[in-house]
């Protein structure tokens, strides 16, 4: 699809705004609606839309596998390493009331780096999902959309 | 029978029959996982009608309001969601493979030639 | 949305229903924002519009566009279908009303969320402070089942081995 040029312009314009709309979605979630899994799920998108309009290899260029294998697991530990840590202070598992001074920032905190990890996961899931499915027909099933 | 309090379960049981008849009636896997989807958004449906409470509002906390839906089956659904995505990947996945293996998603095909090799075995 | 659903089990291109299924997403997404449901809208846009779409197309794209018309039209699905969905209004009868405040859903520990979330946690989005606090196991369940889900499209789809011995072979 990248012979487009209307598409490669708009897609080049829309691209940072969609990265930076994941951004808010995952950190300004405790105010407003959002949170990890919208967040991870934007995310993805954002990398699709590139993958869509310049090809799945120079997307995987930018975002090779490896790192993605990473993430997706790195999610998990995120979020099961945070209950293993309030566990270490002494609170029950995924209580994260010890991770700061009073009981209600450690709340927050741990909701947080937890929303942190759930969005890693996801949007590399997403990623990697799309990836896997575009990659077996080759380049020229991309056409179809 | 006149009950509108119930008009909300009446639309979610029908489109949760029509998901089942696309899985029930229809060869096609692909066809059947679109109808699992349907199916599938009827359940959401279900349970966000039953969080909501009259009058009330997102459960976003604010100030001068009383009255917030309930966030419970928001939760769950959200996470639903998501989950259901991962799912029906796999099962997308799974067709793919499917195809691969057989040449064809309909049903019936697959059925054919599974008894055509086993036949074969057979003999 | 009725009629989304129609054409869905209407239509036999498959490229179509595809479509019609993203449609369908976008419609219940509005309607869980007429529900007071801003997060779960916001993640059915997301998820049903953008990416389910595209997974649904690539995969369209490595099988066919073209269902076989059925050859079986029986009658027994049909008849299964009725019979489930008037036991199941049937059971809706029992059902508390739709937005009342006194139904049991709404008296069991949701009034607690909604009345402690701010103090204990000093998070505004009552829906934010329970996926990740109260109900922090459940959305540990979440996801880890994205990542197994993830781990077996990967299983079923990558084929790096094969890849590389293909590429090999050509040269």
């Amino acid at each position: 699809m990248s012979h487009h040029f209307v598409i490669r312009v708009v897609g080049k314009l829309l691209i940072p705004f969609i990265l930076l709309f994941g951004l808010y979605v995952q950190f300004h979630g405790d105010f407003g609606p959002g949170g990890g899994f919208q967040a991870g799920v934007i995310f993805a998108s954002a990398f699709v839309l590139y993958a869509l309009i310049y090809g799945v290899d120079k997307a995987r260029e930018i975002l090779p596998d490896d790192v993605l294998r990473v993430g997706i697991a790195l999610g998990v530990l995120i979020f099961g390493g945070t209950g293993v840590v309030s566990m270490l202070w002494g609170a029950p598992y995924l209580d994260y009331s010890p991770l700061a001074s009073t009981p209600s920032a450690g709340q927050h905190i741990g909701i947080f780096i937890v929303e942190l990890g759930v969005g890693i996961t996801v949007a590399s899931v997403m990623v990697t999902l799309f990836n896997l499915f575009a990659r077996r027909g080759g380049d020229d099933e991309l056409d179809a959309e | 029978m006149i009950e509108p309090g119930l008009y909300n379960y009446w639309i979610v049981v029908f489109l949760m029959m029509a998901g089942l008849y696309v899985v029930v009636a229809r060869g096609n896997l692909i066809k059947k996982l679109v109808g699992l989807n349907v199916f599938q958004a009827s359940v959401f449906l279900l349970y966000i009608t039953m969080g909501k409470v009259e009058g009330g509002t997102a459960p976003i906390l604010a100030e001068g309001v009383t009255v917030y839906s309930n966030p419970l089956p928001h939760v769950l659904i959200l996470t639903a969601i998501v989950v259901g995505v991962a799912t029906t990947a796999l099962g997308l996945a799974l067709v793919v493979r499917i195809q691969e293996a057989y040449g064809s998603i309909e049903e019936d095909e697959l059925e054919e030639k599974d008894e055509r090799d086993e036949r074969k075995l057979r003999s | 949305m009725t009629a989304t659903i129609f054409m869905i089990v209407r239509l036999h291109n498959l490229f179509a229903v595809v479509m019609l299924g993203g449609i369908y997403s976008l419609l219940a997404a509005s309607m869980f924002v007429v529900l007071d449901a801003v997060d779960v809208a916001f993640t059915e846009a997301a998820v049903g519009a953008g990416i389910s779409l595209v997974l649904m197309l690539a995969a369209l794209s490595l099988t066919k566009t073209e269902e076989k018309v059925a050859s079986r039209h029986g009658i027994l699905p049909l008849l299964v279908v009725l019979v489930t969905g008037a036991a199941l209004i049937y059971g809706t009868l029992d059902m508390p009303h739709y937005g009342d405040p006194n139904a049991p859903i709404q008296q069991h520990v949701a009034p607690t969320y909604v009345a402690d979330a701010q103090a204990k946690t000093t998070v505004p989005n009552v829906v934010t402070a329970v996926l990740a606090s109260y109900r922090g196991y459940d959305t540990l369940g979440e996801v880890v089942v994205i990542f197994t889900a993830g781990v077996g499209v990967m299983l079923l789809l990558g084929d790096r081995r094969r890849r590389r011995r293909r590429a090999e072979g050509r040269e």
